[in-house]
């Protein structure tokens, strides 16, 4: 017994059926043009800081000059757009108060970026003058394996759980790690993470447990998981993605990379949101049938 | 014995860090920092049996010319370059006359080092590329998926609508003339303070119930899926 034949399709299709079915190369040449050609341009928008934001800034505002800070840099180089603008504020804004930097990475490649980072922030005409000296004002502890095991181990000894420093130095003869034990030795602490380990390990191992002071600068993606414990005090601030980047810029008073990239988020969003009301218009015009 | 010696170290481990959180003095002070001291050490180790597996998956591959066992070559050729570049770099870079070899093989991140060249001008492009390409699936996916079929993927649409409006400046740009306090960065602010935090909050603390039943089972030895046996 012969099947009937499907119908044949019909060869005036809509404009809204076929647009239903545009070719995701086409979306992806908008999103290309949405990206790449706003960076050739100067757009200054302006940005609007969330409290979450402000409380980052002024959480590092209120330290006591002379502050000692631990660093964590618990991110690669693929979540470097969203998180060195903010690493690279963060430490000028650090300077500024003359605060004591200890940099740590729980991530392999952590210390690297903060190296950069610091490079970066000491470039600075306004540091450069100020002659700051390797293990005197800032000192980078390097990668440690373990995770969420090194930040415990560190509520107990941080000399033993980093024995050296990323220049090979023993980490007891830094003068800036004269006196320090544990977190009780840091004012504040400062993470940047992108996942695990990352924010919301140093909230359960370290802020808990210690009471240490903290705010976070992570990617927009990991952010929404640690809001949570920004609205419970745990955090004292929180800074999200490349929109949190451009906030701090502007709250700071530093513009840099965060705001210049913005031009391009803002394009690309409207890119998107376009595309999803035009797919949705498509969607019903063409009977919902898919 | 091969199933027994590892249940026994796992509850003895588990024990320690339970009871070290609500009795923070000597012995179990001591006991979790030799316990957390081993923890780091194996998992240094497993970054090397990461390596090794890794090595055999691609060489396997290569060795049975299986499809895409050209990728499979570049992995190989990419490991041992950037480890040569590492390990062995002091051979040909120049040291000062202070450091020995072993001070000197220890700055192999500094800048200007071989290491650091591959980290710069190849690892660190390479691999925010890699990440930068999601911005074109992900518009794409939502061009397909983010459809008002019912009330709840409506909702959806709307909240993805407003924070993603309101996570760019031009948000309040566009919708300028509305009231002040009720801009559009107000209510992606609002969307992530309160009902997102809700809703991470009941995840998180469902993980956390997860957590501690399937910790309880491993350390009571109840769940043994790890060994490799049965659940």
């Amino acid at each position: 017994m012969s099947r009937p034949n499907p119908p044949a399709p019909s060869s005036g299709q809509g404009f809204w059926e076929k647009f239903a079915k545009l070719d995701r190369r086409i979306i992806f040449g908008f999103i290309f043009l949405a990206l790449a050609l706003p960076l050739f341009f100067t757009i200054r928008q302006p940005i609007p800081v969330s409290p979450e934001g402000k409380a980052y800034y002024q959480a590092i505002e209120n330290l006591p000059a002379g502050s000692k800070v631990l660093l964590s840099f618990d991110f690669d180089p693929p979540s470097s757009p969203e998180l060195q603008p903010m690493a690279e504020a963060t430490f000028k804004q650090l300077f500024t108060k003359n605060c004591k930097l200890v940099v740590i990475g729980l991530w392999p490649q952590g210390p690297q970026q903060a190296e950069r980072a610091l490079a970066s922030a000491l470039r600075d005409p306004q540091f450069s003058d100020k002659k700051l000296e390797y293990g005197v004002n800032y000192a980078n502890l390097g990668f440690m394996a373990g995770d969420e095991v090194v930040i415990q181990k560190m509520n107990s000894d941080i000399p033993s759980t980093f024995p050296s420093d990323y220049k090979g130095n023993a980490t007891s003869s830094l003068p800036i790690m004269q006196g320090v034990k544990n977190y009780k030795n840091f004012d504040f602490i400062i993470n940047f993470s992108s996942g695990f380990v990352g924010t919301r390990e140093w909230v359960q191992f370290c802020v808990d447990r210690s009471g240490a002071k903290m705010i976070a600068g992570n990617t927009a993606v990991q952010a929404p998981e640690n809001y949570p414990y920004y609205r419970s005090g745990q955090l004292k601030g929180l800074l999200a993605g490349m929109k949190g980047a451009a906030e701090y810029e502007t709250v700071s008073n530093q513009p840099g990379k965060g705001l210049t990239f913005m031009g391009s988020q803002s394009v690309a969003h409207l890119i998107v949101m376009l595309f999803v009301i035009l797919g949705n218009i498509a969607y019903f015009v063409s009977g919902r049938k898919r | 014995m091969r199933r027994e010696i590892p249940l026994f170290i796992t509850s003895v481990v588990g024990l320690i860090f339970i009871v070290r959180f609500f009795i923070p003095h000597e012995p179990f002070f001591s006991l979790e920092n030799v316990s957390a001291s081993w923890i780091q050490v194996i998992k240094a180790f497993a970054i090397w049996l990461g390596i090794l597996n890794l090595l055999k998956v691609s060489l396997d591959k290569i060795y049975k010319k299986e499809k895409g066992w050209g990728y499979s070559g570049i992995i190989i050729f990419s490991f041992l370059a950037i480890s040569v570049a590492g390990f062995f770099f002091p051979l040909w870079e120049s040291r000062s006359s202070d450091d020995s070899y072993i001070e000197h093989a220890r700055k192999f991140q500094y800048p200007g080092t071989s290491f650091d060249w591959f980290y710069s001008y190849v690892y660190a492009p390479l691999s925010s590329t890699m990440f930068a390409t999601l911005a074109f699936f992900i518009a794409s996916a939502s061009f397909r998926a983010f459809r008002a079929r019912s009330f709840q993927a409506t909702l959806l649409l709307l909240a993805g609508f407003v924070v993603m409006l309101g996570s760019v400046p031009i948000g309040n740009v566009l919708f300028a003339w509305l009231p002040q306090g009720w801009q559009v960065s107000n209510i992606a602010d609002w969307v992530r303070n309160y009902p997102q935090v809700a809703g991470q909050r009941a995840i998180q603390i469902g993980i956390a119930l997860g957590i501690i039943s399937t910790s309880l089972r491993l350390i009571l030895g109840i769940e043994r899926a790890h060994l490799g046996g049965e659940g």
